[in-house]
């Protein structure tokens, strides 16, 4: 193949110079000066020299343990309980705050508590916030990723139908995409809204009125899965026409052959359209993913992370320290380790996925 | 399996008609509800939300949230910065990205695996996970122009065009384009003495029309779409594009008859195009999903 009529050094690199050296600048420096600005005080703009403060930026963010709490006792030892009926607590203050007995807590805050036997267990974190955030990220990818998946493989399974008018209905449940992301969040702000919502009305109009209606985004039940929701009906027609794509891949002559054998729809959908999308379902989940761990613009439009941080994501969080407070090594640092957990559940789901 | 009789299959033929129109009526509705309440006064439109006028264009209509939305942000500068932009940025992405696919595809030069690689391993990184880092390196980074030079790109048009020019999945869709081109054409013309440029130029181009289009569509919706990266980079309304441009109708107090009434006007001209060509557009999609 290697002709010497197509060997030439000098045009392979002038011709892909341009190309490789924009992405080398703006894409891969970036990348390698995140995990460097990381270990570093890196700040926007700062009179002070920059200073190598080696892993204390992931230690900040990262830190967390498990506090156990003894009840407060009196005297004789008996367990004092509160008002409430339950056992009393020293504050979590006292254990976190100067406590010269337990340095290993000094400067964590309490993120949430259980209750085992007498004892309290207390989950501290150094940036409670910033785990916090991590969970909804999580929390996030791991409803829409497989509901949005689904969802779009049901659109496009409805509009692979071999029926009139199936272009329109395929145009229509694909609009949202061309959409802003931007523009669909501040739409439903109004429509998710508690007084003059869309949604509440509609909610109450189809269950005659027995719907009392709520503050989508104001409570912390319901705003994350509010977010959820728009997300998905505003991108779901891009991954229904990628499963659609695949749809296509598949011989129409396995469909013959399995409606000669007698199959039932089900049967046909496990044994002939399933195993033919294998590819598409893989890079359907991958891109979902991708996708969604960089939710950002929904939040900062709708929430800006709240009602108390239960929206606030990942790279929220990094815009919010790097440009925000202008601390470019802490928001860098959330971002090599977004990109760490990206990775990571990539892998994964290539592995589970592999051909067996 | 049963024997279908015609009313059978007419009642079915019915209900897959009915399932289709209720999900397309949630993926029309809120769009619609959005111009709709672009020409209503504020009262209206929030008397409206309680029934199905809200879909309507009854009732009091006007230009009049369209004219107050033009008073209260730079809305002509907004649409001219996002034109500009996303406009430059296509082009430019078009040239760049194809000319570096021919030559991984059509010349053989040393370093081109390697190189490719680092291109397809880019995909796998989100832009969200370098922006921070980005906008301290564009800050830093010199300038040559007519005032001489200057350090720092932010408040400008290059730092929202040059970065977004060349990015792995566009080198990639151009890639496996040319690969299904025969490769006799480009050996036969180097025979007769044409030049790498004239290849590009007279053979290649000229036959790359569809994936032309399917690189420019996704690169329109991705420029056109900038939130992030804009919002970190540009301070100065003089070069905010629209997306940006939002954020003057919901921090101040909430309008939402301006607010619907900018929201159609940046919107409307998308789905306009998009309604247009729209198989071009679907097409686009499905090609990001052939798997290489």
């Amino acid at each position: 193949m290697a002709s010497k009529l197509t060997t030439s050094n000098r045009a392979g690199w002038a011709f892909a110079l341009p190309g490789f050296g924009l992405i080398a600048m703006f894409i891969v420096v970036p990348f390698f000066f995140a995990f460097f600005l990381s270990l570093t005080n890196q700040r926007l703009i700062s009179p002070n020299p920059t200073e190598f403060i080696g892993l204390s930026n992931y230690k900040n963010l990262l830190s967390i343990s498990v506090l156990t709490i003894d009840p407060e006792t009196d005297a004789d030892g008996q367990v004092l309980i509160g008002d409430d009926g339950q056992p009393s607590y020293p504050a979590v203050r006292s254990f976190t705050r100067n406590n010269p007995d337990f340095p290993q807590y000094n400067g964590m805050r309490e993120w949430f508590r259980w209750q085992s036997g007498d004892q309290a267990k207390v989950v501290v974190a150094k940036d409670v916030v910033f785990w916090k955030s991590l969970r909804n990220t999580l929390m996030f990818v791991l409803v829409v990723a497989p509901l949005q998946g689904a969802i779009a493989l049901g659109l496009a399974l409805l509009v692979n139908q071999k029926l009139r008018g199936m272009n329109i209905y395929r145009a229509i449940y694909f609009m949202p995409v061309v959409v802003s992301i931007v523009v669909v969040s501040l739409l439903f702000r109004f429509i998710y809204d508690g007084d003059d919502g869309l949604l509440n009305n509609i909610l109450s109009a189809l269950s005659f009125g027995l719907f009392e209606g709520r503050d989508w985004l104001g409570s912390e039940s319901s705003a994350l899965g509010a977010i959820m929701g728009m997300s998905i009906w505003q991108a779901v027609g891009f991954h229904m026409v990628i499963w659609l794509s695949g749809l296509q891949t598949i011989s129409p002559t396995l469909y013959e052959a399995s409606s000669i054998e007698g199959a039932s729809k089900w049967q046909t959908f496990r044994y002939v359209t399933w195993p033919g999308l294998r590819n598409t379902a893989v890079l359907v989940l991958i891109v979902i993913t991708m996708q969604a761990f960089a939710l950002f613009a929904q939040i900062d439009v709708m929430t800006n992370g709240g009602p108390l941080d239960s929206t606030t994501t990942v790279v929220f969080q990094a815009v919010e320290r790097g440009y925000g407070k202008q601390d470019i090594s802490g928001g860098a640092t959330i971002s090599v380790i977004l990109f760490l957990l990206v990775l990571t559940i990539s892998l994964i789901q290539r592995y589970l996925t592999r051909e067996k | 399996m049963a024997t279908i009789n015609p009313d059978n299959h007419g009642l079915r033929l019915a209900t897959r008609y009915v399932v289709l129109t209720l999900i397309a009526v949630i993926f029309i509705f809120p769009l619609l509800f959005m111009v709709m309440s672009s020409f209503k006064p504020d009262l209206q439109l929030l008397r409206d939300t309680s029934g199905i006028r809200a879909f309507l264009p009854v009732g009091d209509l006007s230009f009049d949230n369209y004219s107050a939305a033009f008073k209260r942000a730079p809305v002509g500068t907004f649409v001219f910065n996002s034109v500009l932009v996303t406009g430059v940025t296509v082009a430019l992405s078009l040239f760049f990205c194809s000319l570096a696919a021919f030559s991984f595809v059509f010349l053989n030069w040393k370093g081109r695996n390697i190189l490719l690689s680092i291109i397809i391993a880019t995909l796998i990184v989100p832009f969200e996970t370098i922006a921070i880092p980005l906008l301290l390196l564009v800050s830093k980074l010199p300038w040559i122009g007519l005032e001489g030079l200057q350090i720092g790109w932010l408040n400008t048009y290059r730092v929202q065009i040059i970065p977004w020019i060349a990015d792995g999945l566009t080198i990639f869709l151009f890639v496996q384009y040319f690969k299904d081109l025969p490769r006799e054409l480009i050996e036969a013309s180097r025979v007769e003495g044409a030049s790498w440029w004239q290849i590009y130029t007279k053979v290649v181009m000229p036959l790359a029309g569809p994936v032309m289009a399917t690189a420019a569509i996704l690169k329109f919706l991705v420029m056109y779409n900038q939130y992030l990266w804009p919002l970190i980079v540009v301070q100065q309304e003089t070069y905010r594009p629209v997306m940006v441009g939002l954020q003057y109708f919901f921090q101040l107090n909430t309008a939402w008859g301006e607010i619907m009434a900018y929201l159609t006007l940046i919107t409307v001209p998308v789905l306009a195009f998009y309604l247009v060509l729209q198989r071009a557009f679907i097409a686009s999609i499905a090609s990001t999903g052939v798997k290489g």
